[in-house]
């Protein structure tokens, strides 16, 4: 894609200059609960379909209506999908935060406005568009109490003439955010978006350098938010017992998953459910659920957030002692405490590999992506059932919210792995069994599951000490045998967890390491750090928790490491502590933000290259 | 009466012995009214033939919590986290909707740690058997009072209690509850027939059982010792039961007896004792209740029993056979699903 493609009707010669092509990035700032959810989608959507990589973050408040929202949106020829720094073009349809926001902006940015904010008046060093949005919705939307809500589309329409998207594709985009069922109110916002249009088209020649160009980057992919896509993977992971309790950021993965489940889990000759799925009383029942079905052997999951996580550390505890699959999903949002509950953070990780009272250690996964959420759905289970133990999935907000342009799931290529489960016809030809005896040497015991129809299925789950046998019981040997048959367990469990994503380069005295949503800003940094400072850098990405060897010998190739991650306390970097050897730990590093906004790639480069003196 | 339960015999209908039944060797202290309620288990599963094996015992933490290492060895058994049975009880019947789920708790595990799992059990009818086996009292931690310790009611040390009780039964009543009943564990014949009702009831049934504790609990100043309970004790009726295999008529004086039909065709049946006791009658089970409580009695007996009610189980619509051993057919979608979805969000 060239960026300097000229369109004479609409450049004037100082554009020729610096025309900025699907590049750049679009905030739109509302006031929560005016429905600019649906048009800031349409045009997230309307520019994806014109094959521009494209991502959309929606940084709104804990409120159901009247506080700020913004919501940005990122064009990026390069396929650079993490949060800019720096916004090139606003839309502020806020009174509340119009001049804050217009402040904030660099020299050179575009800014949409409603036009009795004069905003104007603010800077002169920028290019204002002013529409008069009351007087354009009313003639299109002549029901007074729908204005409110119809207003903000006419923004799509202004954008849509001002960048040069295309017209046909908003109107796709927007009939299918309305979907068939609501043709009626499509077609009142398709009027707003044409009043738009049409005025932009009339009122304003384009100062601007900022334009969407068709490419062809997107083909074949999805967008999708990472709880509907994990919703997807625990469906497709054959999950039978869902339990939870409403939290922000993860309680759209418990809707979406309802949303589903109906459609492909109804059993077609009886009508009925292959799923239970139940709204707990608290977070404490909805874990306890969890424990108890997992115990009788079904695949069982809940998701949560922080607060939800600090009231399950009870029952984790006694999932890792009593040995009872269980699988967590922990969308993370700022604390500690309520913190802020809409804003994104990679803060539970070090409280969670380690959750409840006494010596436990918890399996977790790090998923980046939406497909991440799905593949690792799977693996969640498969691990939680093998292993018989608590399985966390550590998300966040940023990825289990906004939406994401994402590859297609692939579907799983491996039966579900139920672990070792004793039935009827092996007890019948073993006579007995001990619970928690290590028979295999890795750590994991054989199970029977409550109802086997055979007088040797039973035993005694507790969270008591306990004997081989499950027999309760207070001596030493028992306990330091039983604990460190828990031990052995946890080493089999790092040879069976997903290894990190590596690209190891051979000039490179300088290594990066990231997990989750860090990734996108440290992918892009990679880059800015070898274009703008000739940096080389190798990069591991940590997909699961414990390490896998590759951790270390990473460690060892690089003469200092940076892992970043999105807290104040570098919590990964006190689990690498944990597992790494002292000259290993010499080397590490911490790039850390905790802002609650998704860490950008330039804060990451600007702390690399003050550390390393360039 | 009665000719319901009829003496143990060496086997029962599923050939199975009383030994079959039994649980481990019980470290509660000796003369607990806990290990007599065990007692009555072991009994009623025996006298009622079913296999121990399609029984899940639950129980929280705390004396009575114990107890289900003292019955049914030959079943699964979950000694869970304080006050949060019914969560684990739950999750497992879900995951298995045939086995039958017998949860254990106690006073404290129920009306003070776990009160807010065992009200949302009650609300949503888990179709299982809570016993509280109640004594008014922490006994594991060495005698303090329990929220279903009444007012005026002293401890050995001394200590008077001045907060009102919490009556579970009440609650099990108020909140969903289908079978409410409340018993006393010095009453084997009254013990049995209820357990055996709530064994053969659908829907959950809550079973308040005053247990003394010989150890903390047990002495003058106590409302939940032998004596007082002996004194005070009024029975509704006097209780029988006929399991749905049986084909046995009652033989009563007309008027006298009252008979409900349980979902699986068991009947209770009720002889009169004072007065004409109906426990389909909710707002009735709800006066005797307070009336009784006024004058320092202890009402025993079903209280109260609804046995058309749907339960949890049902409500969900689940598949009959159990969620946790579905085949993968059943339970991941077929490539094509996956297929479609993608398309959509292209």
């Amino acid at each position: 894609m060239s960026t300097i493609q000229v369109k004479p009707e609409t450049s004037s010669p100082r554009e020729l200059e610096r025309r900025v092509v699907n590049d750049f990035s679009i905030q739109v700032a509302t006031v929560n609960g005016s429905g600019s959810q649906t048009a800031n989608t349409v045009l997230m959507r309307a520019i994806f379909q014109m094959g521009v990589p494209v991502s959309g973050k929606n940084l709104f408040p804990s409120n159901i209506a009247g506080l700020p929202t913004w919501f940005t949106i990122r064009a990026s020829k390069h396929g650079w999908i993490g949060r800019k720094k720096e916004i090139d073009f606003l839309v502020a349809m806020n009174p509340e935060t119009a001049r804050e926001d217009v402040e904030s902006l660099e020299a050179g940015a575009a800014v949409v406005y409603d036009e009795p904010l004069k905003l104007d008046s603010v800077r002169n060093d920028l290019h204002f568009y002013p529409v008069p949005f009351d007087k354009l919705v009313a003639p299109v939307c002549p029901e007074a109490r729908l204005r409110k809500l119809v207003r903000n589309m006419i923004y799509d329409g202004v954008l849509a003439r001002l960048l040069g998207i295309e017209l046909e594709e908003i109107h796709k985009a927007l009939y299918k955010q309305f979907g068939p069922r609501k043709a009626k109110a499509a077609d009142l916002n398709w009027g707003a978006v044409q009043a738009g249009f049409d005025y932009a088209d009339k009122n304003f020649t384009k100062t601007d350098p900022y334009y969407i160009e068709r490419m062809d980057a997107t083909r074949g992919k999805i967008i999708i938010d990472g709880n509907a896509a994990a919703a997807l993977g625990c469906i497709f992971a054959g999950v039978t017992v869902v339990t939870w309790y409403p939290i922000t950021p993860s309680t759209s993965m418990i809707e979406s998953m309802m949303g589903y489940l109906k459609r492909l889990r109804i059993d077609k000759q009886t009508g009925k459910a292959t799923f239970a799925v139940v709204q707990a009383e608290d977070e404490l029942a909805a874990i306890g659920m969890v424990i108890g079905a997992g115990w009788a052997g079904a695949r069982a999951m809940t998701a949560t957030s922080g607060p939800g996580i600090s009231l399950m550390a009870e029952f984790t505890g006694l999932g890792y002692y009593a040995e009872v699959p269980a699988v967590i999903f922990d969308v993370q949002r700022v604390g500690p405490s309520t913190g802020l509950p809409t804003r994104t953070q990679q803060g539970d990780i070090l409280f969670v590999a380690t959750l409840s009272h006494g010596d436990t250690r918890h399996p977790m996964l790090f998923p980046s992506s939406p497909e991440e959420c799905f593949t690792m759905a799977q693996d969640a289970f498969d691990l939680a059932e093998e292993f018989q133990t608590p399985v966390f999935v550590m998300m966040d907000l940023d990825l289990g919210m906004n939406n994401w342009m994402a590859d297609p799931f692939p579907y799983p290529d491996r039966p579900l792995r139920r672990g070792k489960v004793l039935r009827k016809e092996d007890l019948e030809r073993l006579g007995s069994f001990a619970r928690y005896a290590d028979v295999d040497g890795d750590g994991v015991s054989y199970r029977t599951l409550p109802g086997t129809d055979h007088p040797a299925a039973a035993y005694f789950t507790r969270g008591s000490g306990h004997n081989e046998k499950a027999q309760y019981s207070e001596r030493p040997d028992d306990y330091i045998r039983n604990m460190d048959r828990l031990a052995r367990k946890f080493e089999t469990i790092r040879k069976h967890v997903p290894p990190p994503e590596l690209v190891l380069n051979d000039r490179a005295s300088i290594g990066l390491i990231c997990y989750g949503t860090s990734r996108y800003a440290v992918e892009e940094s990679r880059e800015q750090l070898l274009r703008e400072y000739g940096l080389e850098t190798g990069y591991l990405r940590l997909k699961a928790f414990p390490f896998t060897p590759e951790v270390a010998d990473f460690v060892d190739r690089h003469a200092r490491v940076y892992v970043v991650e999105q807290n104040r306390d570098a919590q990964m970097v006190s689990l690498l502590r944990m597992e790494l050897e002292p000259e290993q730990i010499a080397k590490l590093r911490s790039v850390r933000y905790y802002g609650g906004l998704p860490i950008d790639a330039r804060t990451v480069t600007d702390e690399i290259v003050a550390r390393e003196g360039l | 009466m009665s000719t319901a339960t009829a003496p143990p015999k060496k086997t029962n209908r599923v050939g199975l012995e009383i030994a079959s039944y039994k649980g481990g060797k019980t470290t509660l202290c000796a003369g607990c009214g806990h290990n007599a309620i065990s007692e009555r288990l072991i009994e009623c599963f025996f006298e009622m033939g079913i296999y121990p094996w399609r029984v899940a015992k639950f129980s929280g933490i705390g004396c009575s919590s114990k107890s289900p290492a003292y019955f049914l060895s030959l079943a699964h058994g979950f000694n869970a986290v304080h006050g949060r049975a019914p969560a684990v009880g739950t999750g497992a019947l879900l995951a298995n909707r045939q086995l039958i789920g017998v949860t254990v708790s106690g006073d404290g595990d129920t009306a003070s740690i776990g009160l807010g799992q065992f009200c949302h059990m009650l609300r949503r009818n888990v179709p299982m058997i809570y016993i509280i086996e109640d004594n008014g009292v922490y006994g594991l931690t060495k005698g303090q009072f329990s929220a279903t310790a009444d007012v005026g009611s002293r401890l050995k040390t001394g200590v008077v209690n001045d907060l009102p009780p919490i009556d579970t039964c009440l609650l099990g009543i108020e909140l969903g509850a289908t079978f409410v009943a409340r018993s006393f564990s010095g009453d084997k014949k009254q013990l049995q027939a209820i357990l055996k009702a709530a064994i053969a009831h659908r829907g959950l049934s809550v079973i308040d059982v005053i247990s003394p504790c010989v150890t903390f609990n047990d002495h003058e100043g106590s409302t939940k010792s032998y004596s007082y309970m002996k004194e005070h004790d009024l029975p509704l009726h006097e209780l029988g039961f006929v399991p749905a295999f049986e084909d046995i008529s009652v033989e009563m004086a007309e008027g006298e007896v009252r008979e409900v039909t349980l979902h699986d065709g068991s009947r209770i049946v009720l002889r009169k004792l004072g007065r004409d006791y109906d426990p389909t009658d909710k707002l009735n089970a709800i006066r005797t209740l307070h009336e009784a409580h006024d004058n320092g009695q202890v009402v025993t007996g079903i209280l109260y029993v609804k046995p058309e009610a749907k339960n949890f189980i049902e409500l969900l619509n689940l598949v009959d056979e159990p969620l946790a051993t579905l085949p993968e057919s059943k339970v991941r979608p077929p490539k094509e699903a996956l297929d479609e979805i993608m398309e959509e969000l292209r």
